[in-house]
């Protein structure tokens, strides 16, 4: 289950971890993870996809991305670029044949392999959600602070936004991008049934929507 | 049914959603209902959250000057002020 792969740093190559179901089949899903609280928000929904995937004869593959989770990279070294850096090499190195980006994972994922993309989002938004969270704790602290001004800030100097150290070109990066699929099934919620896991701040898990998840990708191959 | 109504019933749906309230819950919501400050889950990261949610939803663009925790206090706070924007009220 857990395995490590060699991934691009800042100074040649280090290792990261993936979460893998790999017993050599044909059909190998790269799973794509969506960014920042969404990614914890949805990790034990993803990993149970990952294990009805197996049951119905797909491998699957859900590496960190640098800088999160296991990773020892510093988060505060990462752009959209690393990232996408990063996961094209997860994807040559478990020889990926398809892959599933859910939300912000639709920004950064190898566009070169046929998939689906899960509820993609705009970087704006992902940095306007970010922004506001901070707005609001400011505010609550009694400091008045502003998105505008914090994004100027932000887009030249790097910002603090949710305990995440965001460097300047991950701030500059999101609030210019837009998901990046050529030809990848658009997959929306409906498809899933229930409400979003990731929207809640306890989302628990709903194994119906990682079955019927799990049954779309291993039905359809991606076209 | 009046576009009103059918503000009351998206907003009740994205509560649900956003908060995982259940059907009972989000359908037991009163005007007095408290929503910030009230549910704990309410951190300022779901706020953020739930605020997104409604411009995607409600199609408006919220300000920062338009959040405050007044807007957010109750259930009817929040519906009043989603209907003032999209110009119901």
């Amino acid at each position: 289950m857990p395995a490590i792969w060699p991934c691009p740093g800042p100074t040649g190559m280090v290792e990261e971890h993936a979460v893998v179901f790999d017993r050599a089949r044909t059909f190998r899903l790269l799973i794509v993870s969506p960014l920042f609280e969404e990614m914890n928000r949805t990790r034990r929904m993803l990993v149970e996809t990952q294990r009805q995937l197996d049951v119905l004869g797909v491998d699957s593959m859900l590496p960190d991305l640098p800088g999160c989770n296991e990773s020892l990279q510093a988060f505060s070294a990462q752009s959209l670029g690393s990232w996408r850096d990063a996961m094209a090499a997860a994807a040559r190195h478990f020889a990926a044949t398809h892959v599933l980006a859910v939300r912000g994972g639709a920004l950064v994922f190898p566009t070169s392999l046929p998939g689906w993309v899960l509820e993609p989002q705009k970087g704006g938004a992902i940095l306007r959600q970010l922004l506001r969270a901070r707005v609001l704790s400011a505010k609550e602290a009694g400091r008045e602070e502003n998105s505008a001004d914090l994004l100027e800030h932000g887009r030249n100097h790097g910002l603090e936004l949710a305990g995440y150290q965001l460097s300047a070109a991950l701030v500059a990066g999101l609030d210019a991008a837009v998901p990046q699929d050529e030809g990848q099934v658009v997959l929306r919620q409906a498809a899933l049934g229930g409400s979003a896991l990731w929207l809640r701040s306890e989302p628990g898990e709903d194994s119906a929507q990682s079955a019927n998840l799990a049954r779309i990708i291993a039905l359809d191959e991606g076209g | 049914m009046t576009s009103t109504d059918q503000t009351d019933i998206d907003l009740r749906s994205l509560l649900n959603d956003v908060l995982g309230l259940g059907p009972a819950r989000a359908a037991a919501l009163t005007a007095e209902s408290g929503l910030f400050g009230a549910l704990p889950e309410l951190d300022s990261m779901a706020v953020a959250g739930l605020l997104t949610e409604i411009e995607d939803r409600f199609d408006i663009v919220l300000e920062d000057d338009d959040i405050d925790g007044e807007m957010l206090a109750t259930y009817g706070d929040l519906l009043t002020f989603i209907r003032a924007k999209r110009g119901e009220a």
